[in-house]
């Protein structure tokens, strides 16, 4: 052993000093995730306000942890939810099941389901980080309206056939995925450690 | 015969003569190399089956006859050597000598067919899997997703339909879905006898749709439609109730058996979050092979309606929510007080386990000290129980009828029984074995039902109340006849006496079958007056004495009353106390005196779902389990045990069998039967040691006892001549009729039959009544309206009116203070529309 270990030993130290951090200043500047960071779900809509789910629970079946909930219901002509004839009335996601893998995203043949880049979802309650239906509805945009309500564009097949035209004649829709509508985002790159730190 | 691969045996050894003889009436072939021998006439599909080799198929139905509608199952076939120019269909092909079969697995002809058909049926077929009910169990989806082509090479419009159609109240149809398999007419036609849906136009065009009868107009609801929609091999047809509820991997099943009536039907049960989602039928190809009624199918939404969950206690004249130990020290003291007093009798109900009816029957004998307990929630005569005390153990010797019985007996009679209405899987049984065999059914009734004509039967005509007198009418039977005896029997007196006696001298074999699925239980555990368990006597000394044996406590020699008697003794003051189990006083002969029965009673125990008129009355109420929360065994009629397991385990509801038996415990009585299981090994164990299985009716005790009550009839018809003269009420429950299990669900009693009242052609001229016009019933204590159907003088007594049993909830013969057999006026009804129409 020589004298000059120490210093040695202290040299990473020293040197690391000098280096640029690569922690975040969170929670005071969260990092923003890449756009493509899979994050909390979302249910969209149509431009008018309808869902675009449709109660298949495919995204159930697709998850491999078993995180979703769904429940479908017949939509009625005086209490339409979705065009079609079928709507989720129930629909739950788990997020202390959920791995984030986006498989649900994948089996969604409407495209109703996608994610935000929220990436905040921790919290010291188990129900709590139950999601329901009405906290994963894509908030209402201008132009929108809250179902139930009946078919404003259309037949329920232009919903699905003309979707990007409808969508423009609407006006700004929503989008499909990104963080539109998710102010809490913003900010820092999200990792595990720095959500359970953000918590603490 | 040319076999020329033999994959298994060596080239050497295949020369050699060592192939086992073809048996007589089987031919062999060979499927995919592999040789087969099959019986003659069998189709090559089911000859691939049983090698394990599966051949796609939509249409092919075992239980159906073949049509080769799909295509699906083409496969290529090489006869004397030559192959046969296309492609056969598997399903309609019957197997030949030397024939020479290639399926998908060795065929890249057939493999090709099939793979084009396969497009073929997608073309107009709308591919919306994500919101079909069928998605994730779907024949076609499976078989696409396998064999399929990934895409289509249709670039015209795919053709539209209006989604759905409703078929009735509760089946939906798809026609965009829809392969034209015709499995769902073929089912309608064959099966059922009720042609509610049909193939309609041509080419393009065809579609399945709601069927007419030749007279075009839309016939009758069928009892069996909801089979259509589990034998349908697409999304097309699908039920209003189930709709979009589930998913099948959301879905566990369990093995069930059906609580609505003595057919003792398998059914799975599915269920999502300790809720029942739909059932459908089990195979049993001893019971009910694949079909169930309607009733079985969509009525379980009473499990989940306006349930009782905790036991109630009556204190300062209210009924209060309590523990369960203080509901059962409750119960317990005032039964003991009341037992002590003058006594308490039991009033089980016919919806029972077995097990459960051996905990009433032994808490009757053992806690109540009593024989008084009746399991008959109808019309029950004693002359019923003396007939059961002969019939029961028939049931557990060798000549006890089955279903299969049914199919092969060349006549079949049947007395006082509609089994259309009072028990559906015998229906369907019969009706096979008509088509197939050629049965010849008799029916000793007032009138030719619509069941009795599906069955091709012939009429005996019988005056209500004189079935007895008209037995003699019947043709000459021998030991190969069976009669079947439905529980109306009992209303008729003399009748049950008079059609053992019928049986036991022609050697014909006799069978009871009651409407409800706990009866023959409950009258082999001994939940009746004058039966032990074993199918005793009470009145038997050794019997009794054999019993004690097992119970260790003594069993009561005084013979007990029946239902009516403990009604009346209650009334009276003999009796002070009662314990109902789940019993709707609508369905007793005399509603009103049972609930002053309750009324008068000192101390009244309810066990029950819900509640009622009984709980309104009693003085401790114990909730208890619905059958899917429990489990236990029916005895079908056939005397087979069909043993479940709970469906919905983990609800914390009780049996009857654990509740009696906490209360037993507080009463120092064991009854042992604190789980199901416990108590149908000792109701086995007891059982073998007691009973005495019969191998035929013993000589009637009752011989010479004539239908008293039918001469009465007579002789008052006689006396009243021409139109003043009153008709002679017929009538029966219906399948469909807001019975007590059907709570909760609207879409299948819309598919309930009209309510209507039906008059021979003869009776109604004379009053002026017309097909449809509205007719009033009236008796001595009320009337009822509904719109008049009239059958010809040929197929109903002139001097009979026929009505259903119960409408609108309320039982006829109580609407009217007539029973079955008694007079009752019928005229056109005036001009305002009444209650009790038709819903
Ligand atoms: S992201 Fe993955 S784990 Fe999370 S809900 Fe979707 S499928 Fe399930
Ligand atoms: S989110 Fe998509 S996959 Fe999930 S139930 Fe709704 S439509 Fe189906
Ligand atoms: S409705 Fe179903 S069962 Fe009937 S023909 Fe169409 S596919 Fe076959
Ligand atoms: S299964 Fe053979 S033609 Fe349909």
């Amino acid at each position: 052993m020589s004298f000059l270990d120490p210093v040695k030993g202290f040299g990473v130290t020293f040197a690391t000093m000098f280096k640029p951090v690569v922690t975040d200043d969170y929670p005071r500047k969260p990092a923003a995730p890449a756009t493509r960071y899979h994050g909390r779900h979302q249910l969209n809509r149509h431009p008018d306000g309808l869902e675009k789910c449709v109660g298949c629970e495919l995204c159930a079946w697709a998850c491999p942890a078993d995180a979703i909930f769904v429940e479908g219901a017949d939509n009625t002509e005086q209490e339409r939810y979705s065009p079609g004839e079928r709507y989720g009335k129930n629909y739950q996601i788990n997020y202390l099941r959920c791995i984030g893998c986006g498989l649900c995203i994948e089996a969604c043949p409407t495209r109703a389901l996608s994610m935000t880049n929220e990436y905040e979802l921790a919290d010291d309650d188990r129900q709590r980080l139950i999601y329901t239906k009405d906290m994963l509805l894509a908030p209402l945009q201008p132009g929108m309206e809250a179902p139930p309500h009946p078919l404003r564009l259309g037949d329920s097949k232009d919903y699905y056939a003309r979707g990007p035209e409808l969508l423009a004649q609407q006006g700004s829709g929503p989008a499909e995925s990104g963080a539109a509508g998710e102010p809490g985002a913003a900010g820092q790159q999200g990792t595990a450690g720095q959500r359970q730190e953000g918590d603490a | 015969m040319t076999l020329a691969n033999k994959p298994a045996s060596g080239p050497d050894n295949a020369a050699e003569p060592e192939q086992p003889p073809v048996p007589e009436g089987h031919v062999r072939l060979t499927i995919d190399g592999i040789e087969v021998i099959a019986p003659k006439g069998e189709l090559v599909i089911r000859a691939a089956e049983r090698l394990g080799i599966a051949i796609p198929r939509f249409c092919d139905h075992p239980l159906l006859e073949p049509v080769g509608a799909c295509r699906q199952c083409l496969v290529e076939v090489e006869m004397g050597g030559k192959p046969m120019p296309k492609p056969q269909a598997s399903c309609t092909q019957t197997v030949a000598d030397g024939m020479v079969v290639k399926t998908q697995l060795t065929s890249p002809v057939a493999e090709k067919a099939q793979r084009g058909n396969l497009e073929f049926l997608l073309l107009n077929h709308p591919l919306d899997c994500p919101v079909c009910d069928k998605g994730g169990e779907c024949p076609l989806q499976n078989q696409t997703m396998a064999d399929g082509s990934a895409s289509s090479r249709l670039i015209d419009e795919k053709r539209l339909f209006e989604k759905p159609i409703a078929i009735s109240t509760e089946i939906l149809l798809d026609r965009e879905r829809c392969v034209l398999c015709q499995r769902c007419t073929r089912f309608s036609d064959q099966i059922a006898g009720d042609k509610f849906i049909d193939l309609l136009e041509r080419g393009s065009g065809q579609q399945i749709g709601i069927g007419v009868d030749a007279a075009g107009e839309v016939p009758f609801q069928s009892y069996f439609s909801g089979n259509t929609i589990q034998i349908c091999p697409v999304g097309a047809l699908t039920s209003a109730d189930y709709r979009f509820r589930a998913r099948p991997f959301d879905l566990v099943s369990s093995r069930s058996v059906c609580e609505h009536c003595a057919g003792g039907d398998a059914v799975r049960t599915d269920h999502r979050r300790g809720e029942i989602m739909r059932r459908l039928a089990w195979n049993d190809p001893e019971v009910n092979e694949e079909w169930i009624s309607d009733k079985c199918r969509f009525a379980f939404t009473y499990v989940t309606t306006d349930r009782l969950t905790t036991p109630l206690v009556r204190r300062d004249g209210v009924l209060a929510p309590a523990s369960w130990t203080d509901a059962v020290t409750a119960a317990a003291a005032g039964l003991e007080k009341a037992r002590d007093a003058r006594g308490v009798g039991v009033l089980a109900g016919g919806r029972l386990t077995a097990s459960d009816a051996y905990a009433y029957a032994k808490f009757a004998r053992v806690a109540l000290r009593s024989n008084d307990i009746d399991f008959r929630a109808r019309y029950g005569s004693d002359e019923e129980l003396a007939f059961l005390a002969g019939y029961l153990p028939t049931l557990t010797g060798p000549n006890a009828v089955r279903y299969a019985d049914l199919e092969s007996a060349p006549t079949v009679v049947l007395v006082a029984f509609e089994p259309e209405e009072e028990s559906p899987t015998v229906f369907l049984r019969l009706r096979k074995a008509v088509r197939k065999n050629g049965t010849a059914v008799h029916a000793v009734a007032p009138l030719r039902s619509r069941g009795l004509g599906k069955l091709s039967g012939t009429l005996v005509k019988a005056l209500p109340g004189d079935e007895a007198g008209a037995l003699d009418q019947l043709p000459e039977l021998d030991e190969t006849a069976i009669v079947l005896v439905g529980e109306r029997a009992a209303q008729s007196p003399g009748l049950l006496t008079a059609v053992a006696e019928l049986a036991r001298r022609r050697g014909a074999r006799l069978a009871w079958i009651p409407r409800r699925a706990g009866e023959v239980g409950s009258a082999l555990a001994g939940a009746a007056p004058t039966l032990l368990p074993g199918g005793r006597l009470v009145a038997d000394p050794a019997a009794r004495e054999e019993l004690e044996k097992h119970w260790g406590a003594p069993v009561p020699d005084r013979p007990g009353r029946n239902g009516e008697q403990i009604i009346d003794a209650l009334v009276g003051g003999e009796l002070s106390g009662v314990v109902v189990g789940g019993v709707d006083p609508g369905d007793l002969p005399d509603p009103a005196k049972a609930l002053a029965a309750l009324e008068a009673a000192d101390f009244v125990v309810s066990l029950e779902q819900r509640l009622t008129a009984v709980t309104d009355r009693a003085d401790v109420v114990l909730p208890i389990a619905a059958v899917p929360e429990k489990s236990g065994a029916f005895v079908d009629w056939e005397g087979r045990v069909r043993p479940f397991d709970a469906a919905l385990g983990k609800t914390g509801a009780m049996e009857d069998g654990r509740v009696l038996d906490t209360i037993g415990v507080e009463m120092d009585v064991d009854l042992y039967t604190q789980s199901a299981l416990a108590a149908q090994t000792e109701l086995e164990r007891v059982w073998r040691a007691i009973a005495r299985p019969a191998q035929a009716l013993p000589a009637g005790r009752h011989e010479g006892v004539l239908a008293k009550g039918a001469e009465a009839v007579r002789q008052l018809l006689d006396k009243l001549p021409g139109r003043h003269r009153g008709l002679t009420l017929a009538s029966w429950r219906m399948l469909l009729d807001g019975g007590t299990l059907l709570i909760g669900e609207p879409h299948l009693a819309g598919t309930a039959k009209p309510d209507v009242v039906l008059l021979a052609a003869g009776a109604a001229a004379e009053r002026g009544i017309e097909a449809g016009q509205q007719v009033s019933v009236t008796g001595p204590a009320g009337s009822l309206t509904l719109p008049a159907q009239i059958l010809p003088d040929t197929e109903m007594l002139t001097d009979v009116v026929w009505l259903p049993g119960r409408v609108d909830g309320v039982s006829t013969s109580v609407r009217l203070g007539a029973t079955v057999g008694a007079q009752v006026h019928v005229e056109p009804a005036a001009q305002q529309a009444q209650p009790g129409g038709p819903r």
